[in-house]
């Protein structure tokens, strides 16, 4: 097989009447936005059908929305060690698909992405796949074992772009200690999985009534809570950076606004599953949505809401956790927990503005910019001359039904399935490649 | 009788999964053919050929004597085919998942599957994928819906009603599918529904269920027409829920101090097998006046040839109307 060559467009394209969003300019005008040769070299009002270079590709938005294409920072590609489930070339189009054109990686691979050679890996596959463009987390312990810090300072010269142990918490305090001093020195970053591991060990969902109803073991949002408040403590006391993901539950979002107000670095992010939905998805023993953390009450959903509305949650990622059908197919109990998200994030995140919590340039914010500047990926998640052309023009509005048996992910595993959304992408370019484009948009159909 | 509501004339689901979503009028229509069932099986003529012809299949993944010996027994007095087929948990881990192993059994065209599991919802799983009718014998800490009918049948013979009664439910609330089809069942037909157990015992939330809480027993039990004690189950516990045997029973096992402040009259009962000196005080257990554990045993064989006999009827009935 002849590896794609992860080549940049060459010649000229200018979207015409399009909405443009760039959320890292506060940018939201009707206009046009051309590229050159995979980068973007000009936006505005005055790019138009009748001031673009003669020689240049013109696509007519006809007054859909052009935004930077999607950063999200947590995915797992499942590749190296898990290819059954997902691997960098599906993973890839599932993002295309999805309009996300830069991933990051978690490093719960086997083996473990803990070494340099890890990371030079990954690079080189996702160079060879050329779709979107992948960075990665180094492990905070070798192996994820909660034991002994990795190279980090290696790790980070080497690309990777922050710290975390996959799915697991560090849950050594002396470990996320060392870790968040040590990375000071080059300003990295540390993510951790609040999730406090005695607390919620052998627990399946969200404890409280319906638990209780269905028979299953609890996991108490104060599992959750607990390990953010430890954490914040250690962050204070290292002058370390630390980021909390998939939050979910209404305490953390208020102990995390009382930290950022002190000033520590403490950062956070929430997944679609978290503000669209609640542990009501789970009756029935609906494995699909059985995620970690689990998904919680109503009363937490709604405070998550209000953490992205007043921005004490920084930014939303889409969890991305493929998982088999032999995995999910299970009793509640024994089935893996987590769901695919790539192809889902943006309707999902749509909702908010739908739902009137936040304008469309502030949701679209969420999952570009803000990751971007996050991950300090310069150049990713904004329209400004000189970025790469890494693009997605969507429709807002059209109402679709997500269905996945037709996603591109090689899982299926997802709790949306069957929800009526409004949002559909329509193109989605990385270094000016058109690495999707709807039906509705082939030429000639 | 309006606490009843009104009267059910068939039992319209397919499977008999858990006590949740049944009318107080299917619960009746279910304990009064097992009370049918109860006499006859006090006569000499105990079978019938009601079931003849058709196949019934015990899936237990879990061990159990007494349900097990108490469906096979039920269905051979209907007259059907019994197979029991007992999956150890080490088996299940060699191979086969619940969904093949419902595959290759479905595939044998039985009529009627009575599975017991582990896991809380693995009945229900297993009933999405197989063209029987599927009867929960029993699902991790879930449901056991065959065990609140017979406790409410034995209720039901000596006190004559299920609603406006005081229940108490003892013990390892936390572990057990009989408290929460109880509480159910109960519940359903207008009876007052009390816990008492140590707090590691009272599951989150559960008070949600219309149930009251109680961590003392002389206060909860007090003026209780029934005391219904659970099996302490050591084996599902992980972690420190209680201190020691000992301690458990000096607070929260029934001896006969506990028990006078119930009503005079009321019954004792338990869902087997009984931990002697750990829940309840041999003494309490086999007071002939009292306790009424030996008539749910009974009780147990007459509700299951009900509710098998109810549930293939039915399938039967969906079958000839589909020709």
């Amino acid at each position: 097989m002849m590896p794609a060559i992860r080549a940049k467009a060459s010649g000229k394209t200018a979207f015409v009447n399009v909405r443009l969003l760039d959320p890292a300019t506060g940018l939201d005008q009707t206009g046009g936005l051309l590229t050159q040769d995979g980068i973007i070299v000009d936006l505005g009002p005055s790019v138009t059908r009748d001031t673009a270079p003669g020689d240049c590709r013109i696509i007519d938005g006809e007054g859909r929305c052009l935004a930077p294409g999607l950063v999200d920072m947590r995915v797992q590609l499942r590749e190296p060690g898990f290819e059954h489930q997902e691997t960098i070339e599906t993973a890839g189009k599932s993002a295309a698909t999805g309009g996300v054109t830069t991933m990051v990686a978690l490093p719960n691979t086997d083996p473990v992405i803990d070494d340099v050679a890890g990371v030079e890996f990954i690079a080189r596959r996702a160079r060879k796949v050329g779709l979107a463009k992948v960075f990665v987390y180094g492990a905070v312990s070798k192996g994820i074992e909660g034991h002994e810090i990795t190279e980090m300072g290696l790790l980070h010269q080497a690309g990777a772009v922050a710290f975390c142990d996959g799915v697991k918490t560090i849950a050594s305090p002396r470990l996320l200690r060392q870790a968040l001093a040590y990375t000071t020195f080059f300003d990295g970053m540390i993510i951790q999985h609040p999730e406090e591991p005695e607390l919620s060990r052998g627990g399946d969902m969200n404890s409280g009534e319906l638990a209780t109803r269905l028979g299953l073991s609890g996991i108490s949002p104060l599992a959750e809570v607990i390990q953010i408040e430890r954490d914040i403590r250690l962050a204070e006391m290292t002058g370390g950076r630390l980021h909390f993901s998939h939050i979910s539950t209404g305490e953390s979002v208020e102990v995390i606004r009382k930290a950022k107000k002190r000033g520590l670095k403490i950062t956070c992010d929430t997944a679609p599953f978290y503000f669209a939905l609640n542990e009501n998805a789970v009756s029935d023993y609906r494995t699909f949505a059985k995620l970690a953390p689990p998904l919680r009450s109503e009363e937490d959903r709604q405070a998550i809401v209000m953490g992205l509305v007043d921005g004490t949650i920084d930014t939303i990622a889409s969890d991305h956790n493929p998982q088999d059908q032999d995995s999910k197919r299970l009793p509640f109990a024994q089935a893996a927990a987590g769901g695919v998200g790539l192809e889902t994030l943006l309707p999902i995140t749509l909702e908010l503005y739908h739902n009137g919590h936040m304008s469309l340039l502030e949701a679209i914010g969420k999952v570009t910019s803000a990751p971007a500047t996050l991950m300090k990926l310069a150049g990713h998640g904004t329209l400004k001359p000189g970025s790469s052309a890494d693009i997605v023009m969507f429709d807002p509005d059209r109402p679709a039904k997500i269905d996945p048996y037709k996603f591109q992910s090689k899982s299926k595993n997802s709790p949306f399935d069957g929800r009526l959304i409004q949002g559909v992408v329509l193109r989605t370019l990385i270094d000016g490649r058109e690495v999707f484009t709807h039906t509705s948009c082939i030429e000639g159909s | 009788m309006s606490v009843m509501g009104p009267e059910a004339d068939h039992y319209p689901h397919p499977h008999l999964l858990g006590i949740e979503g049944l009318t107080p009028g299917e619960i009746t229509l279910i304990l009064d053919r097992a009370q049918h069932y109860a006499e006859k099986n006090r006569t000499a003529d105990k079978t019938s050929n009601i079931l003849a012809g058709s196949t019934v299949v015990n899936l237990f993944y879990e061990n159990s004597t007494r349900t097990l010996t108490s469906f096979e027994l039920a269905a051979k007095r209907l007259g059907a085919d019994v197979i029991n087929m007992t999956v150890g948990t080490s088996s299940v881990k060699k191979g086969e998942t619940l969904i093949d192993t419902a595959m290759t059994l479905n595939a044998m065209n039985p009529d009627a599957l009575v599975v017991r599991h582990g896991d809380s919802g693995a009945v229900k799983l297993l009933s999405e994928k197989v063209n029987c009718t599927v009867l929960n014998a029993g699902d991790g800490r879930h449901e056991h819906p065959t065990q609140a009918l017979l406790d409410a049948l034995t209720i039901r013979r000596h006190k004559g009603r299920l609603h406006r009664l005081t229940v108490a439910i003892c013990g390892d609330i936390a572990h057990s599918r009989v408290a929460r089809s109880n509480i159910l069942l109960l519940n359903t037909m207008g009876s007052r529904v009390r816990l008492i157990a140590p707090p590691t015992l009272i599951p989150s939330k559960i008070d949600r269920m219309g149930v009251e809480i109680f961590h003392d027993m002389e206060e909860g039990l007090k003026d209780c027409d029934i005391v219904m004690m659970l099996r302490l189950q050591l084996e599902r516990m992980e972690g420190s829920f209680i201190p020691s045997v000992r301690e458990y029973f000096h607070f929260h096992g029934l001896d006969r101090a506990k028990l006078a402040n119930a009503k005079p009259d009321a019954l004792i009962m338990h869902p087997g097998p009984m931990n002697r000196g750990v829940e309840i005080d041999s003494e309490v257990a086999d007071d002939v006046e009292r306790s009424v554990i030996r008539e749910q045993v009974e009780m147990g064989v007459a509700v299951r040839m009900a509710t098998l006999e109810i549930l293939v009827q039915n399938q039967r009935n969906l079958a000839g109307d589909r020709k």
